[in-house]
């Protein structure tokens, strides 16, 4: 570890303002804080500090990802080998694997374009580089179709970083969560390739599906009345969908990481699923067709529900600020989700949707929530005096 | 009319290092000083010169826009030097005690028989007065303004603070006469808070005080906590605010027409060897008091105050102005590889996501160390957690950002000074600076409504 010290403080110096290789002052600093806490003590204010920051943080949120991800590498196997017959000749690594083949790529784009672009605009602007993007680096890939072709994730990515989140100033400043900015890129940037049910699938090589098989998600089937939906198989994620979307117990496990370190916002994460589940009860209750009458809580375990109830809604800097905001927000995430989802087929998955459009009014919210408190704060002061 | 207030937001930092109580004699300070910074917004103006003779009580310095407002020696001796710093700014008056300790004298009186202005002149010539707080802003009161109430904390919740009851044992006499003198102040009343445990100390028998119980983690010692609760403070209140030890100094003031600014301290804080309290004077040196008592010489930060508001000190600085306690706590300014992945077992933090969480009993090392690297807003409902008020303390902090004075007032800034958002700061994700930024948007509410 001495070594690497002296590696990093060794050549510090060469990157510093002025010196040759100043350029690189973004991705040293990067490299050398995330292997090393700083020496930097408090100048002013508190003399102590929580051991909390931000790369903490946000690794909490890559490791609660991570049960989803290993779920949904096995998924793509299991699909794969589902569409060419092969389920019962297929070892359990043999299905791992080949997942693990398709999704690393993917992650690399990711990351590599991102923090490509991060560490560029960081040097920019002379700050030191944010750890947003670690997380937004894995979203990416898991709420991606496994067929979307890795130029498209490269462009999509680049495009989240740039427009979602650098142009309002960096993470921190953005309006819309980056990640669902690069998935509505695509979806609307590349219609023909984004939909149909071959994109769920990884089944290039294979000329001839099993008999039965259609590649399509519960929610394309449901869309066409067909709503009778394998329970278990879609509760543990062998159901095609988006990488990381399909488990909900994966999901499930990443949630309570988030929850018993605190870092992820349960207000939110419960009112979402509260939305979805009074909006799938309300279209329970006028059902004029198959999808309507589907069951309400089975929308919470196919497509993108829980992983966006769990990992989107609650991303810090795009939610409502404020507690009675949040439980506003997300409801409304939920209520929306399931409607766009059933009452508009053209967008089979609404959570995206839902999230972006709440995404937008959160501030509205919050303006509001803050109204209340400065009236509630006058009133007092006008009581006492 | 006594109140008990529950409060549940806040957090005690649990840090090793608490004072025993034992009291011991401090040895006496080679000199003493007084520091123009521990108090916002002030601008001295010296009244004597180095090599100077004075009396306890003689004016050292002014407050340039304030002139009745005097700041005196504690002590009698000589003006040793008035150390300045950058742009000639007046850091320190040091003065060298002569052992004489001649008095300049005062009007020996029961404040209760005097009048308001004879109070407050007494208070002003004496050099106390400064010890006299306005709230909204926390600067020094005006002497030309009747505050609505006065309110007095009795206890100090911050981490390792020193215990008052301990402190004030022997001093109920000063502490009613110091009431009596206050109360005459104001038109309104004298609050004083007390800790649940306080039920049988000397603050629970004081009289011509509404008093009120306030139980939960720290802030609930703060002041303006407190304020918030019995008195909210909007635009037309004024509320001054003085602390126990302040009490003492004016009722022995009228006790005994002289000014005895002697005081107990605690020392504490995990790099002192035997923390316990010590009887030394107002604006002591302390590189008598510290010599031996520390684990080690270097490495290590010296704080006056506590470890949240205090000011950092050199082992040749000084006792601040209203500081009750010294803390030394290791400086920390050393590389740790990995150490946001670490699991933490030996992590002290106000968050869920260190394993430290499952010791919920154990005291803790803290240091100086930032812990990561300061970052903008990213994390939302962190603050509140730690201030029992209805504010809404990152909105208040970007208004303050934007300099939107209107916004500024109608988040309630007239209620918060530093101190109320110290645990923010440090529990703090982004590392923000949360003391330096509330102080900012006070001094434009002071530049732009006076």
């Amino acid at each position: 570890m001495k070594a690497l010290r002296n590696f990093f403080e060794k050549t510090k110096p060469h990157v510093q303002k002025g010196a040759k290789y100043h350029w690189l002052h973004s991705t040293h600093d990067a490299f050398f804080t995330l292997a090393f806490v700083q020496k930097h003590t408090s100048k002013s204010g508190t003399h102590v500090h929580d051991y909390i920051d931000l790369k903490r943080t946000m690794g909490i949120v890559v490791l609660a990802l991570v049960p989803a991800l290993l779920m949904g590498m096995y998924n793509i196997g299991y699909q794969h080998f589902g569409a060419l017959g092969q389920l019962e000749t297929a070892a359990f690594f043999d299905l791992f694997l080949f997942g693990l083949w398709k999704v690393l790529p993917v992650i690399i784009v990711s990351y590599g374009v991102g923090l490509g672009i991060e560490f560029i605009f960081a040097q920019f602007r002379g700050h030191e580089v944010n750890e947003g993007f670690l997380v937004s680096g894995m979203l990416i890939p898991l709420i991606m179709p496994i067929n979307t072709p890795l130029w498209m994730i490269g462009i999509a990515t680049a495009f989240a970083v740039i427009f979602g989140k650098e142009v309002f100033g960096g993470t921190g400043m953005n309006i819309w969560n980056p990640a669902l900015v690069a998935r509505a890129f695509v979806f609307f940037a590349y219609p023909a390739q984004m939909s149909g049910d071959s994109v769920w699938i990884s089944a290039s090589g294979v000329e001839k599906m099993a008999d039965g098989f259609t590649g399509a998600t519960p929610m394309a089937e449901a869309v066409l009345g067909n709503t009778d939906l394998n329970v278990w198989n879609a509760f543990i994620g062998l159901i095609p969908g988006s990488i990381g979307e399909t488990s909900t117990l994966a999901i499930l496990i990443g949630a309570a990481i988030l929850i018993i370190t605190g870092i992820g916002n349960w207000k939110i994460m419960l009112s979402t699923v509260l939305g979805g589940l009074f909006m799938g009860i309300l279209l329970n209750i006028f059902a004029v067709n198959a999808y309507m009458a589907m069951p309400f809580w089975e929308h919470l375990i196919i497509g993108g529900f829980a992983f966006g109830a769990v990992f989107m809604a609650t991303d810090p800097v795009t939610a409502a600020q404020t507690d009675r905001g949040k439980w506003i927000y997300g409801f409304l995430i939920g209520v929306l989700a399931i409607l766009i989802r059933v009452v508009n087929p053209a967008y089979p998955e609404g959570m995206m949707l839902a999230i972006l459009l709440m995404n937008t009014f959160a501030p509205l919210i919050d303006h509001y929530v803050v109204q209340g408190n400065i009236k509630r704060r006058l009133k007092r002061v006008q009581q006492s005096a | 009319m006594s109140k008990h207030f529950k409060l549940k937001r806040g957090f005690d930092i649990r840090l090793k290092g608490a004072a025993e109580a034992v009291l011991e004699d401090a040895p006496a300070p080679k000199s003493v000083a007084l520091k123009p910074t521990d108090f916002s917004g002030l601008t001295p103006k010296l009244s004597v010169k180095a090599e100077a003779q004075v009396k306890a009580g003689d004016a050292l310095f002014f407050d340039k826009y304030n002139p009745e407002i005097l700041f005196t020696s504690p002590v009698s001796g000589t003006v040793q030097a008035v150390n300045r710093g950058e742009r000639r700014k007046i850091l320190e008056i040091v003065v060298e005690p002569d052992g004489k300790n001649e008095h300049r004298e005062f009007t020996k009186a029961d404040p209760s028989k005097l009048s308001r202005e004879e109070v407050r002149d007494q208070l002003l010539k004496s050099g106390l007065w400064p010890f006299l707080k306005q709230r909204p802003y926390g600067i020094i009161a005006k002497p030309s303004v009747v505050p609505n109430n006065i309110v007095i904390s009795a206890f100090d919740s911050a981490p390792l603070a020193a215990d008052f009851d301990f402190l004030f044992s022997k001093e109920k006499s000063a502490l009613q006469s110091g009431i009596d003198a206050v109360k005459k102040l104001t038109d309104g009343k004298v609050y004083l808070g007390l800790s649940p445990k306080q039920s049988a100390g000397v603050f629970a028998s004081l009289k011509n005080v509404e008093t009120n119980t306030f139980e939960g983690p720290h802030p609930a010692g703060n002041v303006g906590i407190q304020i918030s609760k019995i008195c909210p403070i909007g635009k037309s209140t004024t509320i001054w605010t003085l602390s126990p030890q302040a009490l003492v100094f004016i009722g022995r003031l009228f006790e005994t027409g002289k000014l005895d600014l002697s005081k107990t301290i605690a020392l504490t804080g995990s790099e002192v060897k035997a923390p316990k309290y010590y009887k030394t004077i107002h604006g002591a040196l302390l590189t008598d008091l510290l010599k031996g008592k520390t684990k080690n010489e270097v490495n290590q930060r010296i704080i006056s105050g506590n470890v949240l508001t205090g000011t950092k000190v050199d082992t040749d600085g000084y006792l601040g102005y209203f500081d009750q306690q010294i803390t030394i706590i290791p400086e920390g300014d050393e590389y740790e590889f990995m150490g946001w992945a670490a699991p933490g077992i030996d992590k002290f933090s106000a968050s869920k996501a260190f394993f430290s969480k499952l010791l919920p009993k154990k005291e803790y090392v803290l240091n100086a160390n930032l812990h990561g690297g300061e970052r903008a807003f990213v994390l939302s409902g962190q603050y509140e957690k730690f201030l029992p008020m209805d504010i809404l303390p990152v909105h208040l902090l970007k208004s303050i950002l934007v300099n939107d004075i209107d916004k500024m007032e109608q988040l309630g800034i007239y209620e918060l000074v530093e101190e109320d958002l110290a645990l923010c700061e440090y529990a703090c994700t982004s590392k923000i600076k949360v003391q330096e930024i509330l102080r900012e948007g006070i001094n434009s509410m002071i530049k732009e409504l006076g």
